[in-house]
């Protein structure tokens, strides 16, 4: 008897988690499938088949879309890591106390106003008339105004300033539990900053560096705002894609194929970050 | 002849946190291939001088000799010293061998050299076979040896150990304690070690610093320590100790007689202590320094003999204690021997004490 109501004490606690998982990612998820693999061969008459997937290979724009918005993903999560590092390291290791605190609120300052807001700070400093143009003719080092919005390194600092902190703080949160002592006894023994950098910290950081990445991959490859602001109409970027197959073309079919494309890519790149860094997911998951 | 310099001399070595001295004045010498305690109360400033000393701290003033080198200005990974940290500091992420051999990869030794001289130097700490371990896989007493030997491959000159059997229980501290001092002398090197357990003081070391407040008391072997306290905090805090408040009412041949509010008149042998008639004293006595009498023994006349009652009975193998309240209601705790006659005492029982006057140490006390 007792047995029985906790059993259902405990269906009653997951329920809302089955409920979310169902109706929110596995439904839609099962509905995208089917959507994807039906074939329009007139109005409203469908045929099973891979069609839309035979037509994202066959198509090169799709494909080359598909690899640059990979590329430049992969390139923003190092770019965030390489700067998101030493930022973390100075707040975990180099503060105490208020100042830390202090750092680590003002990380997140920029998120208490929206991506749109945040996304438009960059326009008016980067275009034409903004900020750095005037800067730069009023030193004298342009004649003219410059454009620097609407390319690729614009959507690259967009991409790094929308996710950088979520790589500060897995990183924060690990590199906070390394003792101090750790580090000491490697000057002790003779390290090098190099060197105790290379075989303590590092190593010990492994799990926050590699969630850090596999967020702010899976935030960038899925962005959609920034790279349309700043990169512009021709920014090329794969859910931009979607959003078209979706919204402006309603080509469901193709749009469906191209969401399933891109989630398996995200899983196959999170697969291959852990498998190189020799971490598990829970490993990485549970500590940060 | 050329003069052979001490491992490691220190020279009026001072180190101030804002307007806090945590280390003030300190000097001593500590010569080659000996054992060298620093003993003193937490917070009393051992772990910022062995820092200092590290190199992980700049003192505000004095200077710091290594092999008669001065140390002021060489960062901490230059300086001929290890460090065994208070919790170790094992390299987590790294197995035992890549742990020990981390110093010497940082000096470029070839990788099979490395390999060699790790598994000696575990051999040497008796722990072969273990360098594909992780660490967590090593017990307390196996991580205490590891961390040693990881400083030893270095072959430093003087090795610092800061409390590093705090965090083992007794058993394996008690264990310890005898194999660290063999290691020591295995190894012949200068081991400068600091704890708040005097036992761990007086059993391994050549030579023992007392400190308090950021000074040493006394510096001395553990013998003279415990013997022949210069300070009435050493006596104090070595060793157990009767402590008595009383004021000197005569002085003769050498022995001082005192007297404290209702107790019995009791005489200290004071030599040369120049202490003079009215003066107010701390007497410190060893609870092992108290004879319990047996009934119907004679006392002799030179020693202070009291008649008092069994307070409580404190039994604890070779340490039991009883405690004994005197006719003035003074506590003294007296070392119960196994051995003897008194098995059968009982709280409440009558019983006379003795003690000689040269058994007690006496220090000068604040008027007031
Ligand atoms: N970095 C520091 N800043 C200010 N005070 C300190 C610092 N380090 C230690 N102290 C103070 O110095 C005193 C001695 O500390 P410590 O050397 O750690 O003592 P011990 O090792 O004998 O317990 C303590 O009162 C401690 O509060
Ligand atoms: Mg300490």
């Amino acid at each position: 008897m007792s047995s029985d109501t906790s059993r259902l004490g405990l269906y009653l606690l997951l329920a809302p988690i089955f409920l979310w998982l169902t109706v929110l990612i596995i439904l839609p998820h099962v509905g995208l499938f089917i959507v994807s693999i039906s074939e329009k061969v007139g109005p409203r008459d469908y045929d099973t088949g891979f069609a839309n997937y035979a037509a994202f290979f066959t198509e090169p724009l799709y494909w080359r879309t598909f690899a640059r918005t990979t590329i430049m993903s992969v390139l923003a999560t190092v770019l965030t890591l390489i700067l998101g590092f030493p930022i973390a390291y100075y707040i975990a290791k180099l503060t105490k106390g208020r100042a830390k605190t202090t750092l680590f609120l003002m990380c997140m300052i920029p998120f208490w106003v929206s991506e749109l807001v945040r996304t438009f700070g960059w326009m008016i400093l980067l275009r034409e008339t903004g900020v750095f143009s005037n800067l730069l003719q009023y030193l004298g080092l342009v004649t003219g105004p410059v454009e620097m919005l609407y390319n690729d390194a614009a959507i690259m600092v967009g991409l790094v300033y929308t996710s950088i902190l979520f790589m500060v703080v897995p990183l924060v949160t690990t590199l906070d539990s390394l003792d101090d002592s750790l580090i000491e006894a490697g000057y002790d023994l003779g390290g090098t900053n190099t060197s105790i950098m290379r075989e303590i910290v590092i190593p010990h950081a492994m799990p926050g560096i590699v969630s850090g990445c596999i967020v702010v991959f899976m935030l960038s490859l899925g962005n959609y705002l920034t790279p349309i602001l700043l990169g512009g109409k021709d920014s090329l970027w794969f859910t931009g894609m979607i959003y078209t197959q979706f919204i402006t073309r309603f080509n469901w079919e193709l749009g469906s194929a191209f969401g399933f494309l891109l989630l398996a890519l995200s899983s196959l790149v999170v697969f291959l970050g852990l498998k190189v860094s020799g971490q598990s997911l829970s490993n990485t998951m549970g500590r940060s | 002849m050329i003069p052979t310099n001490p491992d490691l001399e220190c020279r009026d070595l001072i180190k101030d946190f804002d307007t806090f001295r945590a280390v003030d004045h300190i000097r001593f010498d500590v010569p080659k291939g000996s054992f060298f305690s620093i003993l003193g109360p937490s917070g009393c400033g051992k772990t910022t001088l062995l820092r200092m000393i590290a190199g992980f701290q700049t003192p505000s003033s004095g200077d710091l000799l290594i092999k008669g080198r001065s140390m002021i200005g060489v960062p901490p990974n230059k300086r001929p010293v290890s460090m065994v940290f208070q919790h170790l500091a094992l390299f987590p992420t790294m197995n035992i061998g890549d742990n020990v051999g981390f110093g010497l990869r940082q000096r470029g030794v070839s990788r099979s050299e490395i390999k060699t001289r790790v598994s000696k130097v575990l051999e040497r700490v008796g722990l072969p076979n273990v360098a594909e371990r992780r660490v967590d896989q090593l017990s307390g007493g196996q991580k205490q040896r590891v961390a040693i030997a990881r400083c030893m491959v270095l072959e430093p000159d003087v090795l610092l150990l800061d409390e590093p059997l705090g965090a083992l229980d007794l058993k394996l501290r008690e264990h310890m304690k005898v194999e660290l001092k063999a290691l020591q002398a295995a190894f012949d090197t200068t081991f400068v070690y600091i704890t708040h357990d005097q036992s761990e003081a007086l059993v391994m070391s050549d030579n023992i610093a007392v400190m308090n407040n950021g000074r040493f008391e006394q510096i001395g072997t553990p013998h003279d320590v415990y013997n022949a306290p210069e300070t009435a905090f050493v006596a104090g805090f070595v060793g157990d100790a009767n402590k008595i408040t009383a004021r000197v009412s005569s002085a003769k041949d050498g022995v001082l007689t005192l007297s404290a509010d209702g107790e019995s008149d009791i005489r200290v042998a004071a030599q040369n202590s120049g202490f003079h008639v009215g003066q107010l004293l701390q007497v410190y006595l060893r609870p092992e320094a108290i004879e319990l009498l047996p009934n119907g023994a004679e006392a002799d006349k030179a020693s202070n003999v009291s008649h008092g009652i069994v307070d409580a009975v404190l039994f604890n193998g070779a340490n039991s204690m009883v405690t004994v309240k005197a006719e003035g209601g003074v506590l003294w705790k007296v070392a119960l021997p196994q051995t003897g006659g008194f098995s059968s005492l009982q709280k409440g029982d009558a019983i006379r004490t003795r003690w000689h006057p040269a058994q007690a140490r006496c220090y000068q006390a604040a008027e007031g």
